[in-house]
């Protein structure tokens, strides 16, 4: 029986893994939900760098201030940068025809962390780079929106390198972004600050999943327990029949 | 001596006959749980037509609770189901019970059909037993199909997309049946609204009567055992069957620690893995249904993917959505291929046991091979794995006539 479901667990998870790994280069985020300064100051630079322009349209201001142990008042001081109620939704400032001068509307980043995952939103941010041509990027190229973070990050820029394609034909290709201009941060504070970020949209992205897994511990002992005392009861009712 | 029995009692027996005579409650419990015998030599596999019940049940009840804040509208189905995640009471966790409740409902189910396939529960005298739990498996994949396209999201709308398209390749009346379908020129709110109909009611209520159906033909015969011995065959001087034990009380209290095993592992997914790596909840699932951006990887969740891998792995698409069908409708004849003296796996042959342990692996095999982009590698593998798959059902009828078997016990074993 504890043999079977074993095998069980195993197959699911390498299935799952597998299912998941789907060979990219995307840099380990590290961002930890349960972290919860972590998650607030990424709100905080979520709201300064990216809600202007980005919607959280699935996210109401107030929950967010529940889940992540902030009165409403420092909400509405540090976070809310438009004429918005603690009870609506986080819509951005921008204007509706923004779509006009960017040439696309920036998207919804409610659910990004759950459908590009917490470790491309990491690595993106971190993959910008300054051409002749302006802000480019190496996870997403040609992206429409510019290095919101360069101030932080400093200037990024790429060393490019020749390789040779199947075919023998001769190309280049960006070998390495390098740092041209110091930014305010250092490469380790600025890693840490998109780690923040990257967990806060990991939050927002589910904000039931903090208590989620505090609950879930308990949920899955009381299960075992259950089950522990259904085994013996079930030993004791069946003592009775001779295999 | 007895003591004189109170008022109360008195009142309450009184109260029961009055009922009996009225309508059938304690003699159905008699026939069905109190003094429905089964085998006593059950295995680990026959915990999951309970559990398939039971997540039934659970589907059942999460379901009415997102229909009361769901809304089938093609403007706001995928805001509906962010709100039941974020603004609903509990909502988080009535919709992660239903999601992951799907996916164990196919693992439940799979495992019961193996188990029925090791054990020979289709043969003679089951046959209609089989016929109804595959029709049973039919109606859940429309109903799994049919509830995956409700959040609306990418995934939903483009496998909705590619499923309903399937119908167009039969030849005449294929488009005008996939326009009916649809209820429009494409997949839009029009659909939406109809699967939520087939969805919430007309597809429960067959799964319901089928599942009825399914018990009520067991019950007539007797369930099979690893053995595959008849239970009803050998009965002492009361007509009770000598190999069984009364289902209530020895096999609901084993059952309940099946249930027990079962939520520790459904709950470990739903608190700790709820998409479990994007093969429970797929990750473009996530982005809302646009009908203008493809999405580079259209793959179906994974219980359907080893059909999906049989019908990529045809070039024609007609001929790929006939294979496809008929990897289904086979299942239905297997009582009639499989022409063994023995019922189970047991006492059959080395060939049955090889032909079966294959067939194990080819299901697997193909599954993941559906989950794949689809590379010319994978198509090329999947053509193999899909000869196997047929091999399984063209071989029985040799096999399990010319092999050796080993005699059938007349009592069930140790």
């Amino acid at each position: 029986m504890m043999r079977i479901l074993a095998i069980l667990a195993i197959s699911l998870t390498s299935a799952a893994s597998w299912a998941a790994g789907a060979g990219n280069n995307l840099q380990q985020s590290g961002a930890n939900v349960h972290d919860i300064t972590s998650v607030q100051r990424g709100a905080a630079l979520f709201a300064n760098y990216c809600h202007s322009c980005h919607s959280a349209g699935y996210m109401r201001y107030q929950r967010m201030a529940q889940d992540l142990d902030m009165d409403e008042e420092q909400v509405k001081r540090f976070l809310i940068f438009s004429d918005a109620e603690i009870t609506d939704y986080m819509k951005a400032a921008m204007p509706a025809h923004s779509a006009d001068w960017l040439g696309k509307k920036p998207p919804d980043l409610s659910l990004t962390a759950r459908s590009r995952g917490p470790d491309w939103i990491y690595t993106f941010l971190k993959s910008f780079y300054l051409t002749a041509d302006g802000w480019n990027n190496t996870l997403l190229p040609n992206p429409s929106m510019p290095h919101v973070l360069w101030e932080l990050q400093g200037i990024q820029r790429p060393v490019m390198e020749a390789y040779t394609d199947d075919a023998g034909q001769q190309h280049t290709r960006i070998k390495e972004l390098r740092l041209d201009q110091p930014g305010r941060m250092t490469l380790k504070e600025f890693d840490a600050a998109v780690r923040d970020i990257t967990a806060f949209m990991v939050y927002l992205g589910e904000p039931s999943i903090i208590k989620r897994e505090q609950m879930g511990i308990w949920v899955v002992l009381f299960l075992l327990v259950f089950t522990l005392l259904a085994y013996l009861l079930y030993k004791e009712f069946w003592r009775d029949i001779r295999k | 001596m007895a003591k004189p029995a109170s008022n109360l009692t008195r009142n309450a027996e009184a109260l029961g006959a009055w009922i009996d005579q009225r309508i059938p409650i304690s003699s159905f419990w008699k026939a069905h749980i109190s003094e429905y015998y089964a085998p006593k030599n059950f295995n680990v596999f026959y915990y999951f037509g309970s559990l398939a019940t039971v997540v039934l049940v659970m589907q059942i009840v999460t379901g009415i609770f997102l229909t009361m804040h769901y809304k089938p509208d093609a403007a706001s189905a995928f805001a509906s189901v962010e709100y039941i995640m974020r603004d609903v009471e509990w909502g988080w966790l009535i919709r992660y019970m239903h999601s992951t409740g799907a996916s164990f409902f196919f693992i439940v189910v799979y495992l019961h059909m193996f188990r029925g396939l090791m054990y020979g529960s289709y043969k003679s005298p089951r046959e209609l037993v089989w016929i109804l739990g595959v029709l049973i498996y039919l109606v859940l994949m429309a109903e799994a199909f049919l509830g995956y396209v409700l959040p609306w999201g990418q995934m939903s709308y483009w496998g909705a997309q590619v499923i309903i398209s399937l119908f167009g390749a039969i030849p005449v009346i294929g488009d005008s049946l996939v326009e009916w379908i649809r209820g429009d020129f494409f997949v839009s709110d029009a659909t939406l609204n109809r699967f939520f109909a087939l969805h919430v009611i007309a597809v429960p209520l067959a799964l319901l009567g089928l599942v009825v159906l399914h018990l009520a033909a067991l019950h007539e015969v007797g369930s099979n055992n690893p053995d595959g011995v008849e239970v009803k065959k050998n009965k002492d001087a009361q007509g009770r069957p000598l190999d069984g034990i009364p289902f209530h009380p020895y096999y609901t209290v084993k059952d309940l620690f099946g249930i027990g095993v079962l939520l520790t592992l459904f709950a470990f997914v739903i608190f700790f893995a709820p998409e479990v790596g994007g093969l429970f909840l797929e990750k473009d699932n996530f982005n809302p249904a646009d009908p203008l951006v493809t999405p580079a990887h259209i793959v179906p969740v994974w219980y359907f993917t080893p059909y999906y891998a049989i019908l990529r792995a045809v070039p024609d698409k007609l001929v790929g959505v006939i294979l496809m069908g008929l990897a289904i409708m086979v299942l239905f004849i297997l009582p009639w291929l499989d022409r063994s003296r023995v019922k189970s796996i047991r006492y059959k042959g080395l060939g049955s046991k090889i032909l079966l342990a294959v067939f194990a692996i080819t299901f697997i095999r193909l599954g993941m091979l559906g989950m794949g982009t689809g590379t010319a590698a994978e198509t090329m593998e999947a053509r193999i794995w899909t000869f196997a798959y047929f091999a399984f059902f063209v071989l029985m009828p040799f096999v399990t006539k010319y092999e050796k078997t080993k005699p059938e016990p007349k009592r069930v074993s140790k």
